[in-house]
């Protein structure tokens, strides 16, 4: 019983920590105390937070290694954005269209997310996560050849895979607008994400992993992890638990997709390489594998830290790797572990390692 | 006429695939980590050889030379700075140490030699004309597959007959054992980097020689497609390495010509997703239980 009430308290204080750091930073914000390049920074923080909660639950929890989660939160991008754009006469108030998209964009992302994982999923170890970079990249490209344009009859979608059509060829309508022009990718679009609207997913992410953990499904999922053949041989489906985790990442990861497409006004799908995924699961990795407080806090510092370190100008993508491979030996140099279990107060069933 | 230079062009661009992914097959089967790194090594290897021709006006052959030895060294270090101390730690935090000493090398690439691309003057020039010159082949392509089938002869023969190599396979199939029969673990986990190094500075070479343009992240891609390759011939076997390296070469150069250009990448890609579906461990990883 006492292991179950430190799991419940570490959740509530990742909540109320979520909840005090929105409200500060909104106060400091309504105060003008921030830069204008670190209010520029809470959309993309916000989604990076859902990105890194969303893979923690694919590599953490269920302990299957995934390179492509950028392609999940491309899907929802593009989606989100189509969605948006294509209602922008017809839903007036902005943050009822912002909830479409989001919505929209998790739905595509889920669906994804389904037909890449009932393959997949069968494989296992350095194969699944080579297939998973795979379907990153296949996305990619699939979205490079998009041509969607919309008018009063309607979307017009076309795939340009020999790289002859043009806007042109979508025969829109007087007063019809394109939305995505191929390998240049969606322009014009309105933003409508808010910081506001990112808190909101960010909370939804946590309230839905944190809860899928802590269910019956989620002692299924980390059984998995622990021992597939022991759970197995104990009546836990595989297939059913592994989608089940596989498709709520993938949806979170869509939505938070949704969110970053409709905070900038153009959007090129080579935005979302195999560098964005690993740069989530860098953060995934630095705030520890199942640890999902962990992740939130590791997303914030890694968006951060380019923009700490921007002082250094042009040696700052190289201190940032520095800092990378030297964080990675310190935390798993035996003395100073050691060290660092000494001074942390254990947390029983929190930090659980793959 | 035009589907065999197609399939020469693939040919040749999959024994450069092959030679990489036969140092990341031989590096995965003893370390156990996937090395993302290695296809910057590639990059070095090109800038160094580059600049060895260009800027000191050597001959090509010490050009060559100097970037084996330069991305040796590279790889030894890269070995015992960064991974070394990683040896007992979990594959994830190997894997990440090896995305930072991807992007150290490319922003150290970036600082010394500049973001803009530079135009790599090919080892060899020329080609042979077949066919009343229907069929063009040019000497580097030739010279690449040359290149290729020797070095996966030598390793074969290496990994097989040598002491050193006998080493390397005992040390991939049980390093606590190898270690109580007297063999240097942590020598012969150096010896592979640095043999895995040497590889990518060749290719490094052969692929610059082909596609005559250099730039930091120059070895990202064939890195990637490289490590694909690997996976497709079975990880940890060298001949699956080799097959599943020209295999993708010539997905790709077919896929390039006949399907789109654009969507090549991803031709390559799906097809190791139905292979991998189809057979799980990849083409030749069943048959070849030993690791190297």
């Amino acid at each position: 019983m006492r292991k179950l009430k430190t799991t419940t308290k570490i959740d509530f204080a990742t909540y109320i920590g979520v909840i005090i750091a929105f409200v500060v930073i909104t106060v400091l914000m309504n105060g003008g105390m921030l830069t204008r390049s670190f209010s520029g920074m809470l959309v993309p923080i916000c989604c990076s937070i859902v990105m890194a909660v969303s893979l923690n639950l694919t590599v953490g929890i269920l302990g299957e290694l995934s390179l492509g989660h950028a392609g999940f939160v491309s899907v929802g991008a593009f989606s989100g954005v189509i969605a948006s754009q294509s209602l922008v006469n017809a839903v007036e108030s902005e943050p009822v269209r912002l909830l479409i998209a989001i919505v929209v964009g998790a739905i595509c992302a889920a669906i994804a997310g389904i037909l890449i994982g009932i393959p997949v999923l069968r494989l296992r170890g350095d194969y699944l996560a080579i297939v998973t970079l795979a379907f990153g990249e296949i996305i990619k490209d699939l979205i490079n050849c998009l041509i969607v344009g919309v008018d009063s009859k309607g979307l017009h979608v076309l795939f340009n895979a020999k790289g002859t059509l043009t806007v042109q060829d979508l025969n829109l309508k007087e007063g019809g607008s394109v939305i995505i022009k191929g390998a240049q990718g969606a322009t014009g679009i309105k933003t409508i994400s808010t910081f506001t609207a990112g808190f909101i997913l960010v909370m939804v992410a946590l309230i839905v992993v944190l809860n899928l953990t802590r269910s019956r499904s989620g002692r299924a999922i980390m059984a998995l992890r622990d021992n597939r053949i022991a759970a197995e041989s104990v009546g836990i489906n595989v297939t059913k638990y592994k989608l089940m985790a596989f498709v709520t990442s993938a949806a979170l990861a869509g939505a938070a997709g949704a969110l970053y497409g409709l905070n900038y006004s153009s959007l090129v799908s080579s935005t979302f390489n195999f560098n964005m995924s690993i740069e989530i699961l860098l953060m995934v990795v630095f705030g520890g594998l199942g640890n999902i407080w962990g992740s939130v806090i590791a997303a914030a510092a890694i968006k951060l830290l380019p923009e700490m370190l921007r002082a250094l100008a042009d040696y700052r993508m190289l201190i940032y790797a520095i800092i990378l491979i030297l964080v990675m030996i310190a935390i798993n140099n035996p003395t100073i572990k050691g060290l660092l279990g000494k001074i942390l107060p254990k947390k029983k069933g929190d930090e659980i390692d793959g | 006429m035009e589907f065999l230079s197609y399939l020469i062009s693939g040919i040749s661009l999959g024994s450069v695939y092959a030679i990489i992914a036969l140092g990341y097959t031989m590096v995965y089967g003893i370390a156990k980590m996937l090395n993302f790194a290695h296809g910057d090594v590639i990059m070095v290897g090109g800038y160094v050889s580059l600049l060895t021709m260009t800027s000191l006006g050597l001959p090509v052959w010490v050009a060559i030379l100097l970037a084996m030895v330069v991305c040796t060294i590279l790889g030894i270090l890269i070995e015992g700075l960064a991974y070394k101390p990683l040896r007992s730690a979990p594959s994830l935090a190997v894997l990440i140490t090896a995305i930072g000493v991807s992007y150290f090398l490319q922003n150290s690439a970036l600082l010394i030699w500049g973001a803009n691309p530079q135009v790599y003057t090919p080892v060899i020039e020329g080609a042979v004309k077949l066919f009343d010159g229907q069929l063009s082949i040019t000497y580097i392509s030739i010279l690449t597959v040359v290149v290729c089938v020797v070095i996966m002869i030598a390793l074969t023969i290496f990994t097989s007959k040598s002491k050193m190599g006998k080493a390397m396979r005992a040390c991939s199939e049980d390093k606590a054992a190898a270690q109580l029969m007297g063999i240097n673990v942590n020598k012969t986990i150096s010896l592979t980097f640095a043999i895995g190094s040497a590889l990518a500075s060749v290719a490094g070479i052969l692929l610059c020689s082909s596609y005559p343009t250099l730039m930091p992240t120059t070895g990202s891609m064939p890195g990637i497609k490289a490590f694909t390759a690997a996976v497709f011939g079975g990880i940890g076997s060298i001949p699956g390495a080799f097959l599943g390296g020209i295999l993708l070469g010539i997905i790709e150069s077919l896929a390039k010509a006949y399907i789109s250009t654009q969507l090549a990448n991803s031709v390559v890609f799906a097809v190791l997703i139905i292979v991998l579906l189809v057979r799980p461990a990849g083409l030749l990883g069943k048959y070849v239980p030993e690791k190297v």
